[in-house]
């Protein structure tokens, strides 16, 4: 049973993973700000990705792969929601009309044998290789987090030897954006 | 060509043009410049505090008692992170406070410098927003950002660093008319679209057994917001209840009032919201101490739930009905609305909630606030009757610290008017009162200012009489003075087994003497009969008293719901004690 100082709840809702989307003004502090919202209340991050976006307008947009119960999700976006910096908030469902991408780059070390076979296995991906030496190559791929995942598990026996990966980012389909909330 | 001004003069011309009357502060080398310019101005008055946590409950108790903005200046270091526990509490309970904290010059940030640390850092999870201002030309807005994120909206605590050398620096000072913010989320007025008043009216009409519950929105929200809302018990004849921070929103002794509700009301205000089919939630948050346990909250009734902070909306209790907007608003909205429907709504409306009604009254029956009095040793309960009823008349401002005594109060001492009740609700701050009396003194000036204390929670802000002193604030510390720190002995009793562990404070000063040392008046009253005599010599001195009222030492506040037990499980005396708490309600305290 769960115990906790002051109450226990024997509901059990199921979790669900969101992309949440936040566009706040470039200012410093702002990601502390976000990030401390979501360790303060327990929230989890999963991936987070930031960047400005506009230069003229001092607006960044920070995307952040989240998992929770709807009640909480909600919370998510209503307490990001009450940030001064924040602009406006959106939820970006994981469906067809969501487009994801995250982006990776992926060094392997290996044998030529090994390098050749690594390689192989990489053309069902769009990439790019970005560097090559006769020992190792660095390659670039952008797809689904699910992709890049299957991907990094096939190439470890071949001489992964460093991994960067950017975190999901996610826009939607059609003409349709976000408009303030 | 406009003037120049240094960020220190900008600061005292931002306050000026923000109506700013005083500030409660304490020096300190980061801050000096802002000081030197206290020395120049003479429409702001400066409080000079014993330590910066008493600057914070002192602007919170300022701002409660007048629903303006309260005001801190310190210094960098620890004057900021002292003023953390009153800022977190102004957060917890959505008190207005304007914190100005001086910081270690920009080119010295980060360099360990004496007395530095990361003010922004350290309050941004206990700030509703905050700023390290790097550059003058932004100072002057800043501060009246500052103003309007803190009384806006859900109204709360926010903080301005501002560098020694921006202080000596000189720039272009804005007025806050020239303010254009597109980005304001504070400013949210009514949400509640036509078509969910409209819902709720509906509800109202339907339901047999309603329950109105009240928080602090409903006084944050202004006079006008208790207005109508007598208005709307007149109009509908509904049972009201409210929360701690809420009392005072409605009279407490009209015949609609059930009490206070939660882990310590009323047992007809928690068996009616228990048993109600439903619920209007106006300005009030569900907590934990309100909800008990939360699967067995409420379960058979619609809920209407009205805030101006959507975020408060579903949080811990799922509700039926949304309604986000200023309680004044909505309020106004939804009695028109009753007016123009159903002209004679109180009396179609008589009949269906007449059932629901003697119910009531059969839980009223059961008296739940009652005690035992005794004829040799004073009863806290008795000690708070009677200083109610010997102060009823005259406009009463009460604080109080936390614990026992607070519920007491709570219980026992009646409210009329909003804003007279100031006690730190959602953080549970010990050493809250003491610093907050002076603030409403401060703010009401001939007024009557009562601290209702415990003997703990004083000690820990003690310091502050000596305040009170200074500016010959006449506040009255009446302390309920058990010797223990009551509430963690009445948990211990019930649910640790009577291990009194620490909870017994076995060296406590004489606090006549202790009153004499600080140069105000020491009272004492050991005896029922001679209790009322002493009240009135506290209240016929015009200096600061500190009132020793000892009274019994094991007293236990009741009626209680046990912890892990829904609203309809009360605790009413001794003799329910050893039955209702189970092994499982142990853990959950």
């Amino acid at each position: 049973m769960d115990k906790s100082a002051y109450s226990f709840s024997t509901k059990k809702d199921k979790t669900e993973n969101h992309i949440i989307v936040v566009w706040v003004d470039n200012e410093s502090g702002v990601l502390a700000r976000v990030i401390g919202l979501f360790s303060g209340r327990g929230y989890n991050i999963d991936s987070l990705a930031v960047a400005e976006i506009d230069k003229k307008k001092n607006i960044s947009r920070i995307t952040i792969s989240t998992s929770g119960t709807l009640q909480v999700l909600q919370q998510i976006k209503l307490q990001l929601g009450k940030l001064v910096p924040v602009h406006k908030v959106a939820d970006f469902p994981k469906n067809k009309k969501t487009l994801l991408r995250e982006m990776a780059l992926l060094k392997v070390v290996s044998t030529k044998v090994k390098l050749e076979k690594a390689k192989k296995l990489c053309k069902k991906y769009k990439y790019t290789i970005l560097d090559k030496t006769e020992k190792s190559f660095v390659l670039e791929i952008s797809a689904l987090k699910k992709e890049i995942d299957e991907l990094v598990k096939k190439l470890q026996p071949l001489g992964l030897a460093s991994t960067s990966r950017t975190g999901v980012v996610a826009m939607t389909k059609g003409p349709e954006i976000y408009k303030q909330n | 060509m406009a003037k120049l001004m240094t960020g220190a003069a900008m600061v005292f011309k931002a306050l000026e043009d923000q109506g700013v009357s005083h500030i409660f502060g304490y020096p300190g080398g980061a801050v000096l410049p802002i000081y030197d310019e206290l020395k120049n101005n003479k429409k702001i008055k400066h409080i000079l505090v014993r330590h910066e946590q008493g600057a914070g409950h002192a602007a919170e108790g300022y701002a409660r008692s007048t629903g303006k903005a309260g005001v801190i200046l310190v210094t960098s270091g620890p004057g900021a992170t002292n003023t953390v526990t009153a800022l977190t509490d102004a957060l917890m309970d959505s008190v207005p406070l304007v914190c100005i904290t001086g910081q270690v010059p920009t080119h010295l940030i980060g360099t360990d410098a004496f007395q530095e640390c990361d003010t922004t850092g350290i309050t941004r999870p206990c700030t509703k927003h905050n700023w390290l201002v790097k550059d003058i030309n932004k100072l002057s807005t800043i501060l009246h950002k500052a103003f309007e994120v803190a009384t806006s909206g859900r109204p709360g605590p926010v903080l301005i660093d501002i560098p020694k050398d921006i202080q000596f620096k000189k720039g272009k000072y804005i007025k806050p008319k020239k303010l254009k913010d597109k980005n304001n989320k504070t400013g949210v007025k009514i949400n509640g679209e036509d078509i969910n008043i409209e819902k709720a009216i509906d509800l109202i009409k339907k339901s047999s057994k309603p329950m109105v519950y009240t928080g602090g929105g409903v006084i944050n929200s202004g006079p006008k917001a208790t207005e109508l809302l007598r208005e709307f018990i007149s109009l509908t004849g509904f049972p009201i209840t409210s929360t701690l921070l809420g009392l005072g929103a409605f009279p407490g002794n009209d015949n609609h009032f059930l009490g206070m509700l939660g882990m310590h009301g009323t047992y007809e205000a928690n068996n009616a919201m228990h048993d109600c089919d439903l619920m209007i939630n106006i300005g009030a948050r569900f907590d934990d101490r309100i909800t008990g346990k939360i699967d067995e909250f409420s379960p058979n009734s619609k809920k209407i739930h009205i805030d101006i902070d959507p975020s408060s909306i579903n949080k811990n209790v799922e509700v039926d009905l949304a309604i986000v907007g200023d309680v004044k608003l909505v309020l106004d909205r939804m009695i028109l609305t009753i007016k123009k429907r159903y002209p004679n709504f109180i009396d179609s409306n008589k009949q269906s909630t007449s059932l629901w009604w003697k119910q009531i009254e059969i839980w009223r029956k059961k008296n739940s606030l009652g005690f035992l009095n005794n004829k040799d040793v004073i009863k806290p309960q008795y000690a708070i009757q009677r200083l109610y009823e010997l102060t009823k008349t005259q406009d009463a401002f009460i604080t109080t610290e936390v614990g026992q005594h607070q519920m007491w109060a709570a219980q026992h001492y009646k409210f009329n008017k909003p804003n007279r009740w100031m006690t730190s609700g959602g953080l549970g701050t010990m050493g809250y009162g003491l610093p907050a009396a002076i603030g409403v003194q401060v703010a009401n000036p001939g007024k009557l200012v009562i601290d209702i204390a415990g003997e703990a929670s004083v000690l820990m802000t003690m310091q502050e009489m000596s305040t009170a002193v200074q500016y010959k604030l006449p506040i009255k510390i009446f302390i309920i003075n058990n010797q223990y720190m009551g509430m963690v002995r009445q948990w211990q009793e019930l649910l640790h087994e009577k291990n009194y562990s620490e909870s017994y404070t076995e060296a406590l000063p004489d606090f006549v003497k202790l009153a004499e040392a600080y140069g105000c008046v020491g009272i004492r009253a050991n005896k029922p009969d001679e209790l009322d005599k002493k009240i009135e010599e506290m209240l016929s001195v015009n200096k600061p008293v500190i009132f020793d009222c000892v009274v019994d030492k094991e007293e236990n506040c009741y009626p209680m719901i046990p912890s892990g037990k829904p609203h309809n499980q009360m605790l009413l005396g001794k003799q329910d004690e050893d039955e209702t708490i189970s092994e499982e309600g142990k853990i959950l305290v």
